[in-house]
């Protein structure tokens, strides 16, 4: 069950201009967090902002009863929330939403972060490389996993874990909007060269997408994906007041109506969804 | 009490307190067909409040009755059952139905949702159309009658007064404030409506002075409703004559909102045992 609860920080860094890694204790929500879930923080006291803000989970470590957050200055929230000292306490509600589902039986994964969408990717890849490992573990003639992760930055500086995110991949392809680091272009472009070079038609069918960033990014993923009929999963985005299913603030319209990011998602199946 | 829409249908909320604890349960606007809700964004949120645009999205009367009001049924709290009509017939229809379901303690009549094209407010912005609805709902059922009333109103006085004249057994104030955040880059509102109701900490002392010429326009009790965060909040529209205060936004801020600040209240009360007046 999510908690309110006031966590320690442990960690928090900026590892880039306006990029954070924030570290946080708690053993209720590194325990029973699962990839694809987000967390309702409260950026500072008091009423500005007022609401809490929701990030995802980027890394979960129940050994060390961790979560790690990486997040973007954008606002008033987030600047607030740089301000945050090691040792201070913050007030979590989580982990909350559905997150990803991992198939274990599907060969390739491919993995594809835009922007600050791939925060959630890094808990992802590594539960994506636990369960391929447990899945293979009697029979090792599966080559033991094809894990692919595309990110995309709109430049150089804003590339984000690439370094870890290698750690855990197969292979890990960067590209740039203006091109100053990795291949330029979209990162959706970089997606359908995977497929169209490195799949089979066969082998589609045995993949799955997932993917988190800005929504015309999302939009061109799932057109991709069910061309190519892949499996896919998205994590998207609304703004949000309760975080819990109460508000009926965070609506996205999918095929059976409205639905709630914050409950029913953020993950969703693309082919669930109804992009304007 | 919690206030409607701020605490879905107690369940979303039952896995961070014991609902037990609370005063009541304001169900969130509850219609006789299901709603869709308003295009997103639905939320935007401003200097120490919020606007937004939900547009009253629920599954209808029949599902509430099958799904949530059996949940609610488990709890000691009393439900109080808030409901929305697109006209006169609808809200009779609702409290007609509803005046059946012994669960019920009281209905709340929602004659003040800024977000919805017809109905809604419409009827809580004149005091002919507030006679009519709670007229109708009054013939309809022996249950409490709660008029929850707008402040996008010149006198609130006037639509209380008519309301109760039509057999409001009370009044609760305030629903949100009519507003509108723009978006610079666009020029285009922020919300996927062009207009939103505000709430939170920003409105209280608009529902603070409303609640205060209510309290002193009628006979009935008034119940305080408008960015109660805190225990002394509460003081504030209880002095002002509220006989009873709904917390609403502050759920979405903390879990704990409401027993925090029933705990706050008790406290406040005890260091000054007749400041208020309790009777
Ligand atoms: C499920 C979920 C997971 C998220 N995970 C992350 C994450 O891991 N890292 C990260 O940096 N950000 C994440 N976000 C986005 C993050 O919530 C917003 O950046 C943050 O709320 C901005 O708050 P602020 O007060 O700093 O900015 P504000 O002043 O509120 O807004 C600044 C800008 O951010 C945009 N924004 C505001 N709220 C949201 C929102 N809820 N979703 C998307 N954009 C928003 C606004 O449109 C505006 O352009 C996530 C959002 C959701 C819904
Ligand atoms: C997201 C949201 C949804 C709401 N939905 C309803 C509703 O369905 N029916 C209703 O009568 N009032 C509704 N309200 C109004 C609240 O019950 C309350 O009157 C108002 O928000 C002022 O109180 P607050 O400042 O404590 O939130 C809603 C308010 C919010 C913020
Ligand atoms: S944020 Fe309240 S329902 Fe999703």
């Amino acid at each position: 069950m999510p908690i309110q609860e006031k966590c320690r920080v442990l960690v928090h860094q900026p590892i880039g201009p306006r990029f954070y890694q924030l570290t946080l204790l708690s053993r209720d929500i590194a325990t029973q967090a699962q990839p694809g879930q987000f967390v309702e923080v409260k950026c500072a006291d008091g009423y500005v902002p007022l609401l809490r803000r929701p990030i995802s989970l980027h890394r979960i470590d129940p050994q060390n009863e961790t979560f790690t957050l990486l997040y973007e200055v954008v606002g008033q929230g987030t600047e607030l929330l740089a301000k945050a000292a090691v040792g201070a306490e913050l007030d979590i509600l989580g982990p909350l939403g559905t997150g990803f589902k991992i198939d274990p039986a599907k060969k390739t994964h491919l993995l594809v972060g835009g922007g600050m969408g791939v925060a959630p990717l890094m808990a992802l890849a590594e539960e994506v490389k636990i369960q391929k490992s447990k899945a293979c573990l009697p029979d090792r003639q599966v080559k033991s996993l094809d894990l692919f992760i595309l990110i995309g930055a709109r430049n150089k500086e804003c590339v984000q874990c690439e370094g870890e995110l290698k750690a855990v991949a197969d292979q890990v392809i960067v590209s740039t909007d203006d091109g100053s680091y990795g291949q330029k272009g979209f990162v959706s472009d970089q997606l359908l060269d995977i497929i169209n070079n490195r799949l089979s038609v066969v082998s589609c069918q045995s993949s799955v997408i997932y993917a988190c960033g800005p929504r015309p990014m999302l939009k061109a993923v799932a057109q991709i994906a069910a061309q190519k009929q892949i499996d896919c999963q998205l994590s998207l985005e609304e703004r949000m007041a309760c975080g819990i299913g109460a508000c009926k603030g965070c609506a996205v319209l999918t095929t059976s109506g409205y639905k709630m990011v914050c409950k029913d998602g953020p993950v969703f199946n693309a082919s669930d969804l109804v992009f304007s | 009490m919690v206030a409607s829409g701020t605490f879905g249908w107690g369940k979303e909320y039952s896995e961070y307190m014991d609902l037990n604890k609370l005063g009541a349960i304001v169900t969130k606007s509850i219609t006789l067909k299901p709603r869709e809700g308003n295009p997103p964004p639905r939320i935007v949120e401003t200097p120490s409040g919020m606007l937004n645009s939900i547009g009253l999205q629920n599954e209808g009367l029949e599902h509430f009755l099958k799904e949530d009001l059996p949940f609610l049924a488990k709890f000691d709290t009393p439900t109080i059952v808030n409901i929305a009509g697109e006209t006169v017939e609808e809200y009779a229809e609702l409290a007609k139905r509803l005046s059946k379901e012994t669960m019920v303690k009281a209905i709340e009549v929602n004659i003040s949702c800024p977000n919805v094209k017809q109905g809604g407010m419409a009827f809580g912005v004149d005091p002919g159309l507030t006679k009519q609805v709670i007229s109708a709902v009054r013939n309809a059922t022996k249950q409490p009658i709660i008029a929850k009333l707008t402040p996008n109103v010149t006198d609130i006085t006037v639509i209380g007064r008519a309301a109760v004249e039509a057999g409001a057994d009370a009044l609760s104030a305030i629903n949100t404030i009519v507003g509108m955040a723009l978006d610079l880059e666009t020029g285009k509102s922020r919300l996927g409506r062009e207009t939103g109701g505000l709430s939170g900490p920003a409105i209280r002392p608009i529902a603070v002075r409303m609640v205060y010429e209510l309290a002193r326009a009628v006979k009935v009790p008034v119940i305080g409703i408008g960015g109660i965060m805190t225990g002394n909040d509460a003081v504030e529209f209880l002095l002002a004559g509220a006989r009873a205060v709904q917390v609403g936004t502050a759920n979405f801020v903390d879990t704990a909102a409401p027993l925090r600040i029933l705990a706050e209240l008790h406290d406040y009360v005890h260091r000054h045992p007749r400041t208020l007046n309790l009777s």
